[in-house]
């Protein structure tokens, strides 16, 4: 008689009992990670009383109707009450219950309302500090507009990132302290996501259009995100760090990376011209960051998404064709165009992919050839 | 039936037709409904098992079992198949079952056109099987690597399986288009005399808002990949900035379909809810006025609120708090719903079979995933939300008790009536309790991985988010194995099995149980009177 | 086809291989266009074989259809869900020109204006596209297909609008008739009908011509060319369909086959040319005149 009430409560415990379990385990982060900026903490908020008040009312719910599973069984004799539906109750229910429901909706609307106001519109009259963040398959360039300077960021493997796996990259998104920042995002090709719960939002990247976001940053730390939008096949791959760090520091750093560009930019004006060690030795770096992660540092690809190089009649035919590829992509492909880069870098790696992988066309392409096809 | 005109063309309708052509003729409700629940349990399989492919490969970290490329183009052909091929057609079917003999009609208005909405069903899933198989084959292309939602351009990268899946999509449209106008029909035209609107039973009113909501969206569907397809082939730039279009505009399209979509998944199995919790409370449904205006509210309300899926494409202020206003207020209608229900049990006298099982676990967990969907709806939040896994936890906590159980309670209310056998009760307890916990504890550690930071449509991960994965795995796979009862439970019943009366429960109301369990070939030639 | 021998039985047609039939052709033309926008040279055939089917298919159906109606199986109440039927499936085809009209409204409203530097986040132009200005008609930032001119709306677009709504009035009129039973009438308004629905037809492709040809607008031709051709192609489809139906009309008013008081077909027929009729004059106003 007893043992169907008995499953039922069997349910309820088997669940409550995995809330339990779950519990316990907070350091694997059961909850949003700790905000790192001024709105990121109000997200933070909003995002716990709606989770309070849902769990109330969950347990409203619950508590209704498991005590009327218990008290309202046949097996217990109780008569069904076939007016129950037209008592006073009955008849207003329809009133009562949305009014109720409304004064709740009303009270997180008019919350989030009050917060959302302020992640949305970005101060008006202040300094803040721009980054152009773009997205590409599947790395990030991130673009510090007022500074000049760029800094391309792509995963580290797990050979050499281990338990940061796809949480860590080459170069990250280096910021001052106490710094409003304005994120203006957008994207080289398909849609992508900017997303550091730390930082509290995520925006997308849209080809062709820009949209901003800031961030009123007010903690030095590490943190940690990635792509959030689905951007084909490594769109796993797309980590995101940014690190806070004080002003002389970030100061230091943006006087080193002015240093290095000069320097580069010297390297590839010089006009000399380069043995083909030298710009294969160059190449064989570029190419592994660059372009490995579709073309495989095999140059065997991953057909038939990624063509393969390795004896590709492209890399082994005309260099004007292999040129014109590299330098301006392949539209409505993941192949983009690659021309933003230096002269002596593509030479490099026009070189490199010429000649690697038994390639061995012999062919040496001069940063001033590249110079000349542009 | 008329016994004046009996005619040679009278005479014969009367008897069954056997053979293939019973099946691939037919122009019977019954048989339709039979064929629509087969390929939608059929679907569930194929949609279940990449499933598990997927929960298999995010077990652990690292890239097991599938490259990148097919793990993408699992969860797209996942959602597809599932949505389309499995939870739709199955509320077909058992709208294409029930109704007539709900509203005493002696069959759905329109009974070649019904055959052919079913029929256009396997032609799709054909096309959506060769989009997914399209890509092994030499020359196929690149895999469809989007999810479901097929944003632009990726979807323009895709090679040639998304113009398959393209057509699919079309096909199924014009499918659902089809069905909808007949069960419309149907119901407006059809009703036994003296039925009036608001005495139908509620299944059929569920039917009904859900067959003008598939007509009012679905097109938008259909318009959206259209203009998809030719920025693919024919050069126009609909989704292209350079040519002034946009990728969020396809983003409006497709949602504003795909929001009134969850509610058109939502409504049929509400419409089951209301016959098998009265009938185990033994009691009448509590609120049926405000049962069809909730119903109503939620089809209208649902229909302006889409971009709620799009919070991160970089809206106005304006048109963000909108949208989140009237997403949260959907709260209220779905909460009468569900008022309603737990209105109706009640000081009711309470049984717990398989269907009342399912119903209470329905009550349970939808709130729950309703009230995450609460959450999603907030913008600030949703700005961490978004994309990431706690977002799948909420679709599938409404989408598989809101969803999928309620059409399995269906099944196993209606199981009885079908094939004139009663299942067996112990099986379909097991079943029950098997699929709840799988269900749990496949869903619930995915609202943690969410928060924590994992987004979705990743095939892999830090270590840092194994934990839960592996819980998950292993509740999918408990999930997974206990459908597989399922499939017994229906197959023993056809079979056999200890016979069902006509009323098959003790507290059943409503014209089907009058007929005989199983039913004749034809129903209701006759129109009942309606006191 | 004596007048008063309708059934009380609601109809329920024999089976039919007919809806799985259609099931074929429809799969096989489908697969034949996927195969030919993708290089495959048979796929023209594929879809030749599938729109052949297709043909076959309607005819016999309809003809059962027809045999059906003939012989009076139909009673008021199946009457009554024909005209339901081809009311909701209208109503379907109004949304699926929607979402053409939505797309068209989006671009000039919420993207073009966005790309433009308008408004909230006007940072896109500043960063993205430095001098460009978004006005209607558009190619976009990219200048898409080279220099076009836009279609005016006074010339052909003004004179197809005179006679789809001459057309209008002309399938009225053949209504009148048939329900007076006046055949001379009835013929000859469906005449003029489907010669007006080819003018019109004849008229757009000389106008695609034009364009093509003299204005540079082609499909390519940004978000205006796109939305242009989608908007009046689609429309110009459903008008072909309009006047392939019509000739079956008047195929079967010549025959007799409608009564003063039993027409469905007709009727089906009408309403969906005035609803072709009603989404032109959408389209006028919102893609040629303003
Ligand atoms: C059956 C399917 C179904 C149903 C019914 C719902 C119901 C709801 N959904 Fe959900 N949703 C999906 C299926 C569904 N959803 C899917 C498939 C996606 C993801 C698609 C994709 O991206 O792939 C999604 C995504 C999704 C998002 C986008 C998240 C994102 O991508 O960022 C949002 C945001 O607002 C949302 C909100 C809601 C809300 C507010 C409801 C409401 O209708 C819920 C209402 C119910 C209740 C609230 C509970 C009962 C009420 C009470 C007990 C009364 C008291 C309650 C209050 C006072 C709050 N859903
Ligand atoms: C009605 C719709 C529906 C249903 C029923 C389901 C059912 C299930 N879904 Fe699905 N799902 C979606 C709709 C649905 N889903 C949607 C819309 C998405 C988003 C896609 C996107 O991002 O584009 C998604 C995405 C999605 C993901 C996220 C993928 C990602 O983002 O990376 C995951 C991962 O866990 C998942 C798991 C499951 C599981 C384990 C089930 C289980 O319930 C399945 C249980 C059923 C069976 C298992 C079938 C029967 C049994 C057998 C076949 C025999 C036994 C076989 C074995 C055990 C091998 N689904
Ligand atoms: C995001 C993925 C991706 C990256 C990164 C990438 N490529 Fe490609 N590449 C492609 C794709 C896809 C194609 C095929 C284009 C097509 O369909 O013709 C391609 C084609 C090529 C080809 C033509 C090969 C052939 O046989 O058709 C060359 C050469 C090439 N890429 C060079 C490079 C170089 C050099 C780099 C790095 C600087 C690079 N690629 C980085 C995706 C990529
Ligand atoms: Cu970039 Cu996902
Ligand atoms: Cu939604």
């Amino acid at each position: 008689m007893c043992s169907r009430f008995k499953e039922t409560m069997g349910f309820a415990l088997a669940s409550s009992g995995l809330l339990g379990a779950t519990g316990s385990q907070a350091e694997y982060g059961l909850n949003f990670v700790e905000p790192a900026a001024g709105v990121a903490q109000e997200i933070y908020d909003i995002h716990m009383m709606t989770m309070q008040v849902s769990t109330v009312l969950l347990l409203i719910v619950f508590g209704i109707v498991f005590y009327s599973l218990y008290y309202h069984r046949k097996s217990k004799g109780f008569e069904p009450d076939q007016n129950f539906h037209k008592s006073w109750f009955g008849n207003w229910s329809w009133v009562i219950v949305p009014v109720m429901v409304l004064g709740v909706d009303l009270t997180i609307a008019s919350k989030a309302d009050a917060v959302l106001k302020k992640v949305w519109v970005v101060p008006e009259g202040e300094k803040l500090m721009d980054v152009k963040v773009t997205g590409h398959q599947w790395w990030w360039e991130f673009d510090y507009l007022d500074h000049n300077i760029k800094v391309e960021s792509r995963y580290i493997p797990q050979e050499k990132s281990e338990d940061l796996y796809l949480r860590e990259v080459d170069n990250r998104l280096l910021l001052p302290n106490n710094t409003k920042v304005r994120f203006l995002h957008t994207s080289a090709d398909v849609l992508h996501a900017f997303w550091v719960p730390a930082l509290g939002f995520k925006k997308d990247a849209i080809p062709g259009y820009v949209t901003e976001t800031w961030a009123d940053l007010d903690r030095e730390g590490v943190f940690r995100g990635q792509c959030a939008e689905i951007c084909g096949t490594w769109h796993s791959r797309m980590p995101i760090v940014v690190e806070v760090v004080s002003q002389d520091k970030f100061d230091n750093w943006l006087e080193e990376q002015n240093q290095i560009k000069v320097a580069a930019l010297a390297e590839a004006s010089a006009g000399k011209t380069w043995s083909k060690d030298e710009l294969m030795a160059k190449g064989e770096e570029l190419y592994n960051t660059k372009c490995a992660a579709c073309h495989q540092v095999s140059g065997l690809g991953l057909p038939p998404a990624f063509p393969a190089l390795k004896a590709s009649p492209i890399a082994l035919g005309p260099v004007a064709a292999h040129l014109d590829i590299v330098l301006n992509g392949k539209e409505g492909t993941a192949m983009q165009a690659w021309g933003t880069m230096n002269d002596l870098e593509i030479a490099a790696i026009m070189t490199y992919e010429r000649n690697a992988w038994d390639n061995n066309t012999g062919d040496v392409v001069q940063p001033a050839d590249v110079k000349q096809a542009r | 039936m008329s016994t004046t005109t009996l005619t040679h063309d009278d005479a014969h309708h009367h008897e069954t037709p056997t053979g293939w052509r019973r099946w691939l003729y037919s122009t019977n409700h019954k048989d339709i409904g039979t064929l629509y629940l087969l390929f939608a349990l059929t679907m569930l399989f194929l949609g279940g098992a990449s499933a598990m492919v997927i929960r298999a490969e995010l077990f652990m970290p690292g890239i097991q079992l599938v490259d990148p490329d097919l793990y993408n183009n699992l969860v797209t052909n996942h959602a597809l198949i599932m949505i389309f091929g499995a939870v739709m057609p199955a509320a077909a079917g058992l709208a294409n079952w029930m109704i007539p003999m709900m509203i005493g009609a002696p069959d759905m208005a329109l009974p070649r056109m019904n055959n052919l909405s079913f029929w256009i069903l396997p032609a799709a899933a054909t096309m959506l099987i060769l989009s997914f198989v399209v890509p092994f084959f030499p020359g196929g292309g690149t895999q469809i690597n989007t999810g479901w939602t097929l944003y632009p351009p990726l979807s323009i990268q895709v090679g040639m399986s998304m113009d398959f899946l393209i057509f699919a999509i079309h096909l199924l449209g014009a499918s659902s288009i089809l069905a909808s106008i007949n069960i419309i029909v149907t119901l407006l035209n059809m009703r036994a005399p003296g039925m009036k609107l608001m005495q139908m039973p509620m299944f059929c009113w569920t039917w009904l808002v859900t067959a003008f909501l598939l007509i009012l969206v679905v097109p938008v569907l259909a318009g959206g990949v259209t203009m998809l397809l030719f920025d693919r082939h024919f050069g126009t730039s609909f989704f292209d900035a350079a040519g002034g279009g946009d990728p969020v505009l396809f983003q409006h399209l497709f949602w504003f379909f795909g929001h009134p979509e969850v509610y058109i998944l939502l409504l049929p199995s509400i419409g089951v809810l209301s016959h098998v919790i009265p009938t185990f409370s033994r009691k009448p449904l509590f609120g049926y006025n405000s049962m069809v205006g909730a119903m109503l509210a939620v089809a209208t309300i649902g229909m302006v609120v889409w971009a709620h899926h799009q919070y991160t494409v970089g809206m106005s202020l304006g048109a963000v708090t909108y949208f989140m206003i009237g997403t949260i207020i959907i709260s209220i209608p779905v909460g009468l719903m569900i008022f309603n229900f737990i209105a109706t049990m009640w000081r009711g006298a309470m049984t717990f079979e398989t269907p009342m099982l399912f119903a209470i676990a329905i009550i349970l967990m939808f709130t729950f995933g309703g009230l995450s969907g609460v959450m999603l709806a907030v913008v600030p939040a949703d700005m961490q939300y978004h994309d990431s896994m706690f977002v799948v936890a909420h679709f599938h906590y409404v989408l598989m008790p809101g969803a999928v159980f309620g059409l399995f309670a269906g099944v196993f209310y209606w199981l009885p009536k079908w094939t004139g056998h009663m299942y067996d009760e112990r099986l379909g307890k097991i079943f029950f309790w098997t699929n709840i916990v799988g269900f749990n504890i496949t869903f619930f550690p995915q609202h943690f991985l969410g928060l924590a930071g994992m987004p979705r449509r990743i095939i892999d991960y830090n270590v840092m988010f194994t934990e839960f994965n592996v819980l998950s795995s292993f509740g999918a796979m408990i999930f997974g194995f206990s459908h597989l009862l399922l499939l017994y439970i229906v197959i023993s019943t056809i079979r056999g099995g200890q016979k069902a009366k006509a009323r098959a429960w003790e507290g059943a109301d409503g014209l089907e149980w009058e007929l005989d369990s199983p039913p004749t070939f034809h129903t209701w030639e006759v129109a009942p009177t309606i006191k | 086809m004596s007048a008063k021998a309708q059934s009380d039985d609601y109809f329920i047609p024999d089976p039919s291989p007919w809806p799985i039939v259609g099931m074929f052709s429809v799969f096989t033309m489908l697969m034949g266009v996927a195969l030919t926008i993708n290089g495959v040279g048979v796929g023209k055939w594929v879809i030749f074989a599938g729109l052949l089917l297709f043909a076959f298919l309607l005819y016999r159906w309809f003809r059962d259809v027809v045999d059906e109606s003939l012989s009076n199986r139909y009673n008021k109440q199946v009457d009554t869900s024909f005209r339901m039927g081809m009311f909701w499936f209208i109503a379907s085809e109004v949304f699926f020109f929607l979402s053409f009209f939505g797309a068209l409204y989006y671009i000039r409203v919420i993207a073009l204006p966005w790309l433009g530097g308008e408004g909230y986040l006007g940072s896109t132009q500043e960063l993205l596209y430095p001098g460009f200005e978004a006005a209607w008609p558009s190619h976009g930032p990219g200048e898409m297909g080279g220099d076009f001119t836009p279609m005016g709306a006074w010339g052909i677009p003004a004179i197809n609008t005179l006679i789809l709504l001459t057309s209008g009035a002309t399938i009225t009129w053949a209504h009148w008739g048939l329900k007076v039973d006046n055949q001379k009438q009835l013929i000859n308004g469906l005449i003029a009908t489907v010669a007006l629905g080819l003018i019109f037809v004849v008229l757009q492709m000389y106008e695609y011509g034009h364009a093509y040809a003299d204005l540079n607008l082609t499909l390519g031709s940004g978000a205006y060319g796109s939305t242009f051709y989608m908007l009046t192609g689609f429309h110009g489809f459903h008008v072909t369909m309009g006047a392939i139906m019509l000739m079956a009309i008047l195929g079967r008013s010549m025959k007799k086959h409608f009564s003063a008081h039993n027409h469905f077909a007709f009727e089906a027929v009408a309403w969906y040319w005035h609803f072709v009729d009603v989404v032109w004059l959408g389209l006028f106003v919102f893609v040629y005149w303003l």
